[in-house]
């Protein structure tokens, strides 16, 4: 079934330079499975289309059930060059929680 | 164990957090960020304007009223308040706290030194771009080296009430009194790393106890009085972020791995000028009700490098907006944007980039925007940036005769012209570290 991402993950985003990053955690730790397997580097840059000029790397923090993403080139040029409204990337967390992810019925089981 | 809180996470933070830091709860050391990257060309300029100016404005009035205070409870202040001018930041200081002993630590402040730099071989590329610092050196305004914790703690040794530094990392301001009051030294790898975790933890203020969450956020309680996040260091590197009691907001494990991915780059290697954090060996437990109790932090050796801090003028820029209800908000806002960009092309203006946004349909999340088929109302936000000023100047005059000359319903144009802004650009680097020496000097 497919699921927004946010009901079983929360996050926040920042800046550095022109890059945002994105922090994306597990509620339930069991679910950072889910979120390594959904959320894949390649998934996110599809997701934010032209809104991501470079390239997205992906890093994965077991230890916190949390995946961290940096969107090259994603911020207008950046600090005080962007002409942005959200020039340090503050919402991204939140369009990523928006996206749809795929899930067993029984990855749901204990969820309410 | 030692008590350590952030009571600014930048120029700008909420004034009261830390009145209550210091006086509704226990606590050994305040510290205070007040500089973010940009933030140093801005003091610079007005201590251009005035030599007497370029610190944070806020901090010496905040030291006068906490500071009867924090000379009872023997708090400690340690803040990178100084700017690019921390003699003067210390001077009005003691103006307003005469009873207090302030340190001064000097030798971050590069500009003067950039030139011999260049010469001795020391290209100063651009971090991000890869270009030689040659290519800007005439429209350099300011050049910063990140210093670290250790500066900061000899400093505290010199006993003094308050610590005043210009641009150190903001995770140095919490480490160094764990170094200086545990006895840490420069290669304690884990510890420091562990200390520098802590840091990053609080130095974003109430990030760590319930600010910007985006879990339960409408349950966080009392978000009115936020407490400021407070981290009980402990000697062998574990500690307890946790904040006053009877303060609003919250802390969790939830709340606190939110601020751990806050502006975090590669996990395993946070570098800063005191050792390379390893965020994957962070541990997190519960440990009561807002308290959470941090293990297992291991670090590496630091690098033989500085980051710089450079700002130089980089060109002008401008944004407007109007307002265009409903039918049609959209249509009508697109309309608009199309008939300023043909005059402005008629007009001959070349501008390096022309950004247009509509607030209310899909500006902040782009193309991962939720579908916004009848928005009320849709705010129309026009930016432009270029090198010609005039060029800026001509586009702040071409929004608001569509009022009257464009798409039906426009409104919201009550500040009249958006202003030009001078964008002052960020360029960061490395050099070797043994090119920067610090000093401390104390007044009282």
């Amino acid at each position: 079934m497919k699921i927004p991402l946010s009901r079983i993950a929360h996050g926040r985003s920042g800046d550095k330079g022109d890059t945002s990053n994105i922090g994306i955690i597990a509620i339930h730790p069991r679910h950072y499975r889910v979120l390594v397997r959904e959320v894949t580097a390649a998934g996110v840059k599809q997701y934010f289309g032209d809104l991501v000029r470079g390239k997205v790397e992906r890093f994965e923090l077991a230890n916190l059930g949390a995946l961290n993403f940096l969107l090259h080139e994603s911020l207008g040029g950046g600090g005080t060059l962007s002409l942005r409204v959200d020039a340090q990337g503050k919402t991204l967390s939140a369009a990523l929680l928006a996206m749809e992810i795929n899930v067993e019925d029984s990855e749901l089981a204990d969820i309410a | 164990m030692i008590r350590i809180a952030n009571g600014q996470g930048f120029w700008g933070d909420w004034l009261e957090a830390p009145v209550r830091l210091v006086e509704d709860g226990p606590l050994d050391y305040l510290v205070l960020d007040y500089l973010a990257e940009i933030t140093m060309s801005i003091v610079q300029k007005q201590k251009e304007r005035d030599p007497a100016q370029g610190y944070a404005s806020d901090f010496p009035v905040l030291i006068e009223r906490i500071g009867a205070t924090i000379k009872d409870r023997n708090v400690k202040v340690i803040a990178n308040a100084g700017g690019v001018n921390p003699v003067a930041c210390a001077r009005e200081v003691r103006r307003l706290a005469p009873h207090l002993k302030v340190a001064i630590v000097h030798g971050d402040d590069v500009f003067p030194h950039l030139d011999q730099f260049l010469s001795a071989g020391h290209a100063m590329t651009n971090m991000d771009t890869g270009e030689p610092l040659s290519t800007i050196r005439s429209r350099i305004l300011s050049a910063n080296a990140y210093i670290g914790a250790f500066p900061l703690a000899a400093a505290l040794a010199t006993g003094a009430d308050i610590v005043i530094a210009g641009r150190c990392t903001d995770t140095a301001l919490a480490l160094a009194p764990m170094i200086h009051h545990f006895g840490w030294k420069e290669h304690d790898w884990d510890l420091l790393a562990a200390g520098t975790i802590a840091g990053h933890i609080i130095e974003c203020g109430a990030q760590a106890t319930g600010g910007n969450c985006q879990i339960d956020w409408e349950s966080i309680p009392d978000m009115a009085n936020v407490g400021y996040p407070i981290v009980e260091a402990e000697p062998d590197g574990s500690f307890t972020v946790t904040k006053h009691a009877g303060s609003g907001g919250r802390v969790n494990t939830s709340v606190v791995k939110e601020q751990l991915l806050y502006e975090l780059g590669d996990p395993r290697n946070y570098i800063t000028p005191d050792c390379v954090a390893d965020f994957t060996t962070i541990q997190l437990a519960g440990a009561g009700p807002d308290r959470v109790r941090v293990s297992g932090i291991r670090g590496r050796a630091r690098t033989p490098f500085l980051k710089l801090s450079i700002s130089y003028a980089y060109g002008w820029k401008s944004i407007g907006t109007l307002v265009y209800s409903s039918p049609d908000a959209r249509a009508k806002a697109q309309a608009a944007d199309r008939i300023v960009r043909q005059r402005l092309y008629q007009l001959g203006l070349h501008f390096e980039e022309i950004h247009t946004e509509f607030l209310g349909v899909n500006a902040c999340h782009g193309p991962a925007a939720l579908p916004q088929l009848h928005a009320p109302e849709v705010q129309l936000r026009i930016g432009v940036r270029g090198q010609d000023r005039k060029a800026v100047d001509r586009f702040t005059r071409e929004l608001i005769p569509l009022v009257l000359n464009g798409p039906p319903t426009a409104t919201g144009f009550g500040d009249g012209r958006p202003p030009v802004r001078e964008v002052v650009a960020y360029w960061p680097a490395l050099v070797p570290r043994e090119l920067i020496s610090t000093r401390v000097e104390v007044v009282e």
